[in-house]
């Protein structure tokens, strides 16, 4: 069997596990799903009981696990509480907006943390410097840190709106990236402080290799052993690394979106958890799960292709 | 564990210490009492009488800040306390018998840490309306798995030491062997795990409370103040400003000892 076939055969039970523990959390809730009507006037308990059987909320645990495992998987997300809509097209339409942020944000922190990353390698100053900034960066409270940000650039200086994905009236490129300014900050700087720590470790690792010797005997400039010899051997882990912390981009994202209003899945989710729309929370965290597996199932195989030191011997 | 103490290190140390302190001594300290109204000045921007100024009923918010700091820390600290219990224990639970128990045990492991933290516990928040303790503990339950990941690892590899084996050779049973010659040698990563645990369970009851999920008014919690502050933060954004930078700098000084400790830990492990 292929190595991406064995590491996708880890990744079933992995998923089957993720899918019994979120079905078992939102089973949990007293009343369960119906916990919103049981506790509203307006719904008379024969209402209940009619919802209930409609729902198969009557059945057995197991049989309703499966009978909605079945349907998750055939793209049948149950329907909105708050909307009635299918919960597949509510999510399907605010992903556009999730996949621009996240991807926007993940390239502005992978870049700002190769350069801090590889200066902290070399100089010692700066190496002092990113350290005291990268503690910080992993310190600092996201939503905090995005409201102080609207404060000062938005509320005092007027420089950058402070919410949402453009203005009412115009739909420009300044405009947008106008408004992905402040939520991409907010969402890379805690990736880059600890994405920036991770590659300077493996550039003083390759830098103290043999081959990096070797190349300086041949005569090779410094720069070019940097760039073109460490670095190449710092990137592969590195890039490893990057997609291993989807988990946290996903619970970043959910606060992020929520502080600049940002229309994407992350502030669905808390528009879903104050009305406790649970099949829209459920799909969610589902989705975002799904993600992380098939993330860190794609940073297996990729290493295992491009890297032969990491396969064992035939 | 010989810890090497650094200035900065030694700083953050003082600053937790102090902050634990305060809190326990906030009924003592607090300028005003916890639900004082000063209906003459409220919304009030910092000033002498208020250091740090007044919420829409006229309450101090130092005041409320130090209260709040007693339920932000005991969230930290207990929920740390928590996980690291339940992560020792899976952990060495799996490395110490193997086999099945460690292959299923590290699937669950696996599984909760591709559900990402935070939006878990805002469901199980928002469903269960926790009151503070269960609020530990859900907080506690989400940040186990590194945890047992790393001690799995250590238990592993200190089994296979001959101290182990000759421990069983006399007769030591396997409780014995684990509590006396195991478990020890997976302190120093105990306490490492420990102050990280502190300053995630912060962040955590922070976000939870910020979202209205976590800590409930009257209550005050430095997350639950950030909640109330955010529709205000351009008129009164002192009511903001203060409370998200005692939780900032809480976890940083969390984190600076952390890292401290990490870097003996290692340091360590070099030298035997």
């Amino acid at each position: 069997m292929s190595f991406a076939a064995r590491r996708f055969a880890q990744a079933v039970p992995l998923l089957l596990i993720i899918s019994a523990l979120v079905f078992a959390l939102i089973h949990a809730a007293p009343g369960g799903p119906l916990s919103l009507y049981l506790e509203n006037p307006n719904v008379r308990p024969e209402d209940i009981e009619r919802l209930r059987r409609a729902m198969g909320l009557d059945r057995p645990l197991g049989v309703q696990y499966l009978a909605w495992l079945g349907a998750f998987v055939r793209g049948d997300w149950g329907y909105s509480y708050a909307d009635g809509r299918p919960v597949l097209d509510r999510m399907l339409e605010r992903l556009p907006a999730t996949l621009q942020l996240v991807a926007v944000a993940t390239v502005v922190a992978v870049i700002v943390s190769i350069a801090v990353g590889i200066l902290a390698a070399l100089r010692r100053g700066a190496d002092r410097a990113t350290s005291v900034l990268a503690v910080a960066g992993l310190s600092i409270p996201v939503f905090w840190f995005g409201l102080v940000l609207q404060l000062v650039f938005s509320n005092t200086l007027g420089w950058l709106p402070s919410s949402g994905r453009t203005s009412f009236s115009g739909g420009g490129i300044a405009d947008r990236v106008a408004h992905l300014i402040l939520p991409v900050t907010v969402l890379a700087v805690a990736h880059a402080a600890g994405w920036s720590r991770y590659l300077r470790g493996s550039m003083r690792l390759a830098l103290a290799q043999p081959f990096a010797n070797a190349a300086r005997a041949r005569g090779v400039g410094e720069s070019r052993i940097v760039l073109r010899h460490a670095l190449r051997h710092a990137l592969l882990p590195f890039a490893t690394v990057v997609l291993l912390d989807a988990s946290i981009m996903a619970s970043g994202a959910v606060v992020t979106e929520s502080v600049f209003a940002w229309p994407g899945l992350g502030s669905l989710f808390t528009e879903a958890l104050a009305k406790r729309d649970y099949t829209v929370l459920m799909a969610f965290l589902m989705c975002a799960s799904i993600a992380v597996v098939f993330l860190s199932f794609a940073a297996d195989v990729a290493v295992h292709a491009l890297d032969p030191r990491t396969r064992e011997d035939p | 564990m010989r810890v090497r103490v650094t200035t900065a290190a030694l700083a953050a140390f003082g600053v937790l210490a102090a902050l634990i302190l305060v809190a326990l001594l906030a009924p003592l300290i607090a300028p005003y009492a916890f639900d004082a109204l000063d209906l003459a000045n409220r919304r009030g921007a910092p000033s002498l009488v208020h250091w740090f100024g007044t919420d829409e009923l006229g309450r101090d918010l130092l005041t409320r800040v130090l209260y709040g700091a007693r339920v932000s820390l005991a969230v930290g600290l207990v929920s740390a306390a928590v996980s690291v219990a339940i992560g020792v224990t899976i952990g060495a639970t799996a490395g110490w018998t193997g086999r099945w128990l460690d292959g299923l045990l590290m699937r669950i492991t696996d599984a909760m840490l591709s559900v990402p933290r935070l939006p878990l516990l805002m469901i199980a928040a928002a469903i269960l309306a926790p009151t503070v303790p269960l609020l530990i503990l859900l907080v506690g339950a989400a940040g186990w798995m590194e945890t047992a990941r790393v001690v799995r690892a250590e238990v592993q590899s200190i089994k296979t030491n001959d101290f182990v084996t000759a421990a069983r050779a006399v007769g030591a049973t396997s409780r014995r062997v684990v509590w006396r010659h195991v478990l020890p040698g997976v302190l120093p990563t105990a306490a490492v795990a420990t102050t990280l645990a502190v300053g995630r369970g912060i962040l955590l009851e922070s976000a939870l409370s910020f979202f209205g999920v976590g800590v409930q008014p009257p209550t005050a919690s430095w997350g639950n103040m950030l909640y109330q502050a955010q529709t205000t933060m351009g008129s009164e954004p002192w009511l903001g400003i203060f409370p998200g930078a005692f939780i900032f700098l809480t976890v940083l000084c969390c984190n600076v000892v952390g890292s401290a400790l990490t870097d003996d830990a290692s340091a360590a492990d070099q030298r035997a």
